[in-house]
């Protein structure tokens, strides 16, 4: 390497941005050019001048607190809405409830349960995927590269299945919230059609066998397996839904022993 | 009646602050790296903390479209862009005098043997010879130096391709290098006419 090369590349390599050739070619011309070195020197004290503890500027002690105050003030409003809300609230939610009565008298409303809130969460969950265009924060088809995803976000690790062989191909999954907590969203494709899966720890070992419903148009089928509760939800038949099903059961086995 | 209510304001006040959680979790421990490239970048502690401040509660609201990844260079960003919002807003950015990145002006000269190294500079001087340097090349120092981004952080924080922040950094040095340079060449020779 000449001087000219050198003087091209050598904040690179102070900046520890040179690959190892590179770096390793001006290591050599240091020790052999007095000037080239030289200006190392002035670079290299340059630097340490920079850096030091009273170049910088520390940060205000009040600042943190600051910030703090206004994150939490800035999500105020929707914590307390204001009387004019609640007074439309319980207009809103007397009319429901008015709704509701007629329902349990005309015995349609009998058989609710929390099952059925929560197929309807996750009917909604799947149309406002598909509606804003949100299917996925992590777009990837290998489950090696979905599932670590989740560590850190939520407070178990999801099990996730590569069925592209059979044509359900993975294409990344997303964070949820489902039933007042956060769950773990998997997206496949069949076709033109999307199916969500959502998972979640769950200790209800009485519905293990398979429930499909629909809702909407959309089958969903529910069941849980190892102490995790699985939903899954799309447009596509039932038909293959259940074959879905049923090699997603395959491959996963019975879970962790449960606690 | 009451209990759906409840139900309702807890789930919404749940969210809310499992965001708010989340947010300070990833976004507090770089406030004093935010605090240091306001300050260098306006130059003045009070705009600094509201320019902060003003870009924390931009992140906490864009924070639905932050899916990990480099927590530090995303806020810096953030920072940054609300910096210079503040000085166009100011008119303090000299906008209709951009800098050439094509020109290599190396003002140290390579073969210069007088060897000038700046132990022992007064942190003041330096502070001041930064404070001199063009906002695009003390951008780029601050993030360096200070921050100690990457070149490929410093890219995307700025907005600018990875040669271009090994150029300017290099520029940046160069300038700075020699403004100090002279500083001390000034204060020998004051020191020089003292002791004559």
């Amino acid at each position: 390497m000449n001087c000219d090369e050198t003087r091209d590349l050598i904040h690179g390599y102070f900046d520890g941005e040179l690959e190892l050739v590179k770096s390793i070619e001006i290591e050599d011309h240091l020790n052999d050019c007095h000037p080239c070195a030289q200006s190392a020197k002035q670079i290299r004290s340059l630097r340490s001048t920079l850096s030091q503890d009273n170049v910088r500027f520390d940060l205000p002690k009040s600042l943190e607190q600051r910030v703090r105050s206004t994150l939490s003030s800035n999500i105020e409003p929707k914590q307390r809405p204001g009387s004019l809300f609640w007074r439309w609230f319980v207009v809103g939610a007397s009319a429901i409830v008015a709704v509701a009565l007629v329902w349990v008298i005309a015995g349609v409303f009998s058989r609710q349960s929390s099952g059925d809130v929560i197929a309807q969460e996750i009917v909604s969950s799947h149309v406002r995927s598909l509606m804003a265009d949100h299917l996925t924060d992590v777009p990837s088809s290998d489950q090696h590269t979905v599932k670590p995803w989740f560590n850190g976000k939520l407070d178990f690790s999801p099990p996730v299945k590569d069925l592209s062989q059979q044509g359900f191909s993975l294409t990344g999954g997303r964070l949820d919230y489902i039933g007042s907590r956060p769950v773990a969203a998997l997206v496949y494709q069949r076709r033109q059609h999307s199916i969500n899966l959502f998972v979640w720890p769950s200790t209800d070992s009485a519905a293990e066998s398979e429930r499909a419903s629909v809702h909407q148009g959309y089958n969903l089928i529910a069941w849980s397996n190892g102490g995790m509760a699985y939903w899954v939800v799309s447009d596509l038949n039932l038909a293959e839904l259940q074959q879905f099903v049923q090699l997603l059961r395959e491959q996963t086995p019975d879970g962790p022993a449960k606690m | 009646m009451r209990k759906l209510q409840s139900l309702y304001k807890r789930k919404t006040s749940l969210t809310d602050q499992n965001k708010t959680v989340r947010f300070e979790a990833i976004a507090l421990p770089h406030l004093g790296a935010s605090y240091n490239l306001a300050r260098w970048l306006v130059h003045n502690d009070h705009d600094a903390e509201d320019i902060v401040q003003e870009a924390y509660l931009r992140a906490f609201k864009f924070f639905g479209g932050y899916y990990g990844g480099d927590a530090k260079a995303w806020l810096l960003t953030i920072v940054r862009n609300t910096c210079y919002t503040w000085l166009q807003k100011n008119q303090a950015l000299r906008l209709a005098d951009p800098i050439d990145d094509t020109v290599n002006d190396a003002v140290v000269d390579f073969s210069d043997p007088e060897v000038l190294l700046l132990q022992g500079i007064d942190s003041e001087l330096v502070r001041h010879a930064l404070k001199d340097l063009p906002v695009e090349f003390r951008e780029v120092v601050v993030l360096r130096e200070m921050e100690g981004l990457s070149y490929k952080q410093i890219a995307e924080a700025v907005d600018i391709p990875i040669g271009t922040v090994m150029s300017r950094l290099k520029r940046g040095r160069n300038r700075l290098h020699a403004m100090l340079a002279t500083h001390m060449g000034k204060e020998d020779d004051n020191e020089l006419r003292r002791n004559a």
